[in-house]
């Protein structure tokens, strides 16, 4: 008998055939994570998911038997009370009746349920979405740059000086070129000096010339040689500006109903997804606004019930003290989403515009403005009363294109309409 | 000191205590396992290669059908996804071991096992599964335990180089397709030869050395080529010659696609091959799945109990076993949720047991049923001689007891599909015995189990379609939608379309028929 221990063999067998697997389901495992990601709460959206996906795709066909034709025959055990002639109701679904032996391949009708890493998941969500077009910096300029270490050269300034390589080096040549050391001239000389008081002529006169020789040789070769000197060398590496900072601007007026709220959640849950996919670093910063407006955390942004009037600018103002404050441009990547029902202070309208137009837009990356339904008809034909802020704001869209804006009236449409505004290539509002 | 002295010479010292195992450990119960094994069962054994697997590796190996090495395949990634989704849950837990049928035969243990768990699974599958394989008749007739290893590795990289060569997409269609085949990709009779894999391996090596060109005789008969009167006569002649020389009908599909398929190349032949030649040798293990676990089982008790008796286990270790023990042999009624069918643990460790009581302590019963067994007095040499003589369904038929009908209190329904209930035929009583035993044995018989299909004709002279049958019996048809999928995945190897016919097996009546054009 031999005993293996197979444990250190390589791990992740099956992963090349998993990918495969993945790559195959591709379409179904698609629309099962949009169709789960509309289930999700903001919470976990961005863990693994188990997704159910139908098998067409991935099915596995064999010959089966139809077990709705013909006469079959079943022995099964615990009787209990039967006899034989009683007539049995036929049982509804797979229960009981034999025959049903497992699939663990799956080859029956049911939907094939696995679970996504995280990573696959996202992947999967985000396929084929792009950062949006980026006006003020493009993807490129988004990088800063850092100097970083990279070996050593032969020129450079002074204060780049590699010392401790410099010495290396020179050591390296003294001892090849066996330039004399110090003590062994200092040697010498005591040995020159005892045999002069002994008298030895002979030998001071060798002893000398041998001083002489060495003495000339530490002079020709140099302890430190313009060829021992090493400086630092620094490279430039683009540095990923890799903060972002999302702000969610939203309307908690009277107006706003809880289902609106709802809608205005999900998406931005979507593009706090979308943005910790992008940056190592993802801030987010709460608005709410009434007629005056102030930073709250998520809980109270979302749940806390607000009465009061509609000044739109006053969320924008709040914006951009805080992005003043907190949040240089050139170290975060601002997005900015804003969701209302449309409903604003009739005058205010015209100062969204100027405000949107001239400070908030430059400084961002992206801003999103959402419009949101009650889900009861209404605009849901676009053709109906575009709201006050509505038609404000399309004022400012066609000059930027990282300005978008979007209706939404039902859970469903939002994944459509995030998509749509992140879709590749960018849109035009 | 004296007493403990005394009290070693009455009891030997446990094997092991504790949990943990450890290699001298596994070693010094191996030892154990197979004198017992070899000297009171009279097993006989193939040489044993344990190898120590962790649960991941375990998931894999499910994943590739408990083969140690396979080729790639989509299909064994959504395996794979299947069992870790459900051991993820925890709606599963992992078998202990895997054995493979191989010379050595290797079997996997994992290391999160207790020593008492490696000890049963090295009674388990080391010996009893191992001798099952060794001794069946049909894995002596089918398999070659000897080779599968090599022929794997094989398949695995010749898989891969035509992957390289001709794109993971057009491998992946010709493997999909003969995967949807597989179960009729086996001899069921012996009139081919046994496989031998070594062989199969230098032939398949020689044939690419050579890259011989394919001459496909039965295309001569090119449509339109025989004008006048006699050449008809004796195309006709040659047509009926080239039939014969098919052998139809043919209930091996993929072997006549591997021979035959007019638009296959050589790679392609060769791929279908490998899946044909792996089917082939899990068929035995299909037909004999109750006998095998059951014999399985059935050993691992009995030398567990034969350590405890001689005091090489504790009792803790022992009850620790009848625990797991009794969860694998736990049979659901009908009616509990449980219920997934009979459990070929619970059944056929039921009925080996029976066999040895029957030979052992016979009551009046059983010496009216089993003369010629019936107070033998040797147990396992009966046993033996079934394990090495019978499968599932020749098994029941033989030696299901009325004991083991009313135990499982066994009963027969049978469904008629054109009525609106089932109707119980047969209970646990005199008049019942034998038809339940009939019954469940053709319950076992693969040929009924699995759908009866047969390539009847070609059409040589027309449109090339190729002409399968299914033989319906009792009016069972096939599952229309996957089976329009698998004729649809024969088209792709063969070319041309396909055609199956549904036929009545008793009046010889067609009664419906598909067909489907080979895509693109």
């Amino acid at each position: 008998m031999n005993i293996v221990d197979r444990r250190p063999n390589p791990k992740g067998k099956s992963l090349s055939n998993r990918q495969r697997f993945l790559a195959r389901a591709r379409a179904e495992v698609k629309s099962a994570v949009q169709e789960a990601l509309r289930k999700r709460k903001v919470a976990d959206v961005d863990h693994g998911e188990k997704v159910a996906i139908p098998t067409r795709g991935i099915a596995e066909p064999i010959f089966h038997h139809n077990r709705r034709t013909g006469r079959t025959e079943h022995v099964v055990p615990g009787n209990k009370e039967y006899v034989r002639g009683d007539e049995i109701p036929r049982p509804t679904g797979g229960e009981g009746r034999g025959g049903s032996q497992g699939s663990p391949d799956g080859s029956g009708e049911d939907a094939f349920e696995f679970t996504l890493s995280k990573e696959e998941f996202l992947d999967m969500f985000f396929e084929d979405l792009e950062l949006p077009d980026l006006v003020k910096k493009s993807l490129k300029e988004t990088f800063a740059v850092d100097l970083q270490r990279a070996g050593y050269q032969v020129t450079g300034s002074p204060a780049n000086l590699s010392i401790r390589r410099t010495m290396r080096n020179s050591m390296a040549r003294r001892i090849s070129l066996r330039r004399p050391k110090q003590w062994e001239l200092e040697a010498l000389r005591e040995a020159i000096e005892d045999a002069r008081a002994r008298g030895a002529d002979d030998e001071v006169e060798r002893l000398l010339r041998e001083l002489n020789r060495l003495e000339h040789r530490s002079k020709i070769i140099p302890y430190i040689d313009p060829l021992d000197v090493r400086y630092n060398r620094f490279e430039r590496v683009p540095r990923p500006n890799t903060e972002a900072v999302m702000f969610c601007l939203m309307d908690v007026s009277g107006s706003m109903t809880e289902a609106m709220k709802d809608l205005a959640k999900r998406f931005f849950m979507l593009l706090h997804v979308f943005l910790i996919r992008r940056y190592r670093h993802v801030d987010i910063v709460f608005i709410r606004h009434t007629s005056t407006a102030e930073e709250v955390d998520e809980e109270t942004f979302f749940y806390s019930r607000e009465t009061g009037g509609t000044v739109v600018s006053t969320a924008l103002e709040k914006m951009l003290e805080i992005a003043r404050a907190r949040y240089s441009t050139d170290r975060w990547n601002i997005y900015a989403a804003q969701a209302s029902d449309g409903d604003n202070y009739g005058a205010d309208s015209g100062r969204c515009v100027t405000l949107l137009g001239s400070e908030v837009l430059p400084l961002c990356q992206y801003f999103a403005y959402v419009e949101v339904g009650d889900g009861m008809g209404g605009s849901l034909t676009g053709l109906s009363r575009d709201s006050d802020l509505w038609r404000a704001y399309s004022e400012v869209a066609p000059a930027h294109p990282h300005f978008v804006m979007r209706r939404v009236n039902d859970p469903s449409q939002i994944f459509s309409v995030f998509h749509e505004l992140f879709a590749k290539g960018g849109v035009r509002a | 000191m004296p007493d403990s002295a005394t009290l070693r010479l009455e009891a030997a010292t446990p094997l092991f205590r504790g949990p943990n195992w450890d290699y001298t450990g596994l070693r010094r119960v191996y030892d154990a396992v197979e004198r017992i094994a070899l000297e009171e069962l009279g097993l006989d054994v193939y040489p044993v290669q344990i190898e120590v697997i962790t649960s991941e590796q375990m998931l894999d190996a499910y994943a590739s059908v408990g083969l140690p090495l396979m080729y790639r395949h989509w299909s064994f990634g959504k395996r794979f996804a299947y069992h870790e989704t459900l051991y993820r849950k925890g709606l599963q837990g992992l078998a202990y071991e895997i054995v493979i049928n191989s010379n050595p035969c290797i079997c996997y243990i994992m290391e999160e096992n207790s020593m008492t768990m490696q000890t049963l699974v090295i009674a388990h599958a080391a010996f009893g599964h191992n001798h099952f394989f060794k001794n069946n008749y049909l894995f002596r007739q089918w398999t070659d335990a000897h080779g599968i290893l090599d022929y794997l590795s094989f398949a695995r990289d010749y898989v891969q180089k035509c992957e390289e060569r001709h794109g993971v997409e057009a491998v992946e269609r010709v493997l999909d397709a003969a995967h949807a085949l597989k179960d009729h990709g086996v001899n069921r009779y012996a009139h081919r030869t046994k496989p031998n894999l070594a062989e199969e391996r230098r032939r398949a090596e020689e044939w690419r050395a050579h890259a011989e060109a394919t001459y496909n005789d039965l295309w001569r008969t090119v449509p339109g080529a025989a004008k006048d009167k006699e050449d008809q006569d004796s195309a006709d002649a040659r047509l009926q010659e080239i039939k014969r020389e098919l052998g139809l009908p043919e209930e091996n599909l993929l072997y006549l696609i591997e021979k035959r398929a007019p638009r296959l190349e050589d790679w392609q032949r060769e791929l279908v091959r490998i899946v044909r030649l792996i089917s082939q040798y899990f068929y035995p293990q299909k037909q004999t799945q109750m006998m095998n676990e059951g014999c399985a089982t059935f050993v691992h008790y009995e030398i567990m109990r034969c350590l405890h008796d001689k005091g090489l286990i504790t009792e803790g270790s022992m009850l620790e076993f009848l625990h797991s023990h009794s969860s694998v042999v736990f049979q659901p009624e009908f009616d509990d949720p449980r219920f997934n069918g009979l459990n070929p643990y619970a059944l056929g460790f039921a009925m080996m047991r029976d066999i040895r009581r029957i030979c052992e302590e016979p009551s009046e019963e059983d010496r009216e049923w089993f003369p010629d067994i019936a107070g033998s007095g040797d147990g396992y040499g009966v046993l033996r001689h079934a394990w090495a003589n019978y499968r599932d369904e020749s098994f029941v038929l033989q030696y299901l007891s009325p004991e083991i009908i009313r135990r499982f209190r066994l009963f027969h329904v049978s469904d008629d599909s054109t009525k609106p209930a089932l109707r119980v035929e047969a209970i646990h009583d005199e008049l019942g015995y034998r038809k339940i035993r009939s019954a469940l044995s053709r319950q076992y018989d693969l040929s009924r189990r699995e759908p009866d299909i047969q390539v009847v004709d070609v059409d040589l002279r027309g449109d090339r379609c190729l002409i399968l049958a299914h033989y319906a019996h009792n009016g069972v048809l096939l599952e229309e939608k996957t089976c329009r999928a698998v004729i649809r995945h024969a088209a792709t190897l063969w070319g041309y379309s396909v055609k199956l016919l549904e036929i009545d097996a008793a009046t010889d009546k067609t009664l419906k028929t598909y067909e489907v054009a080979p895509p693109g």
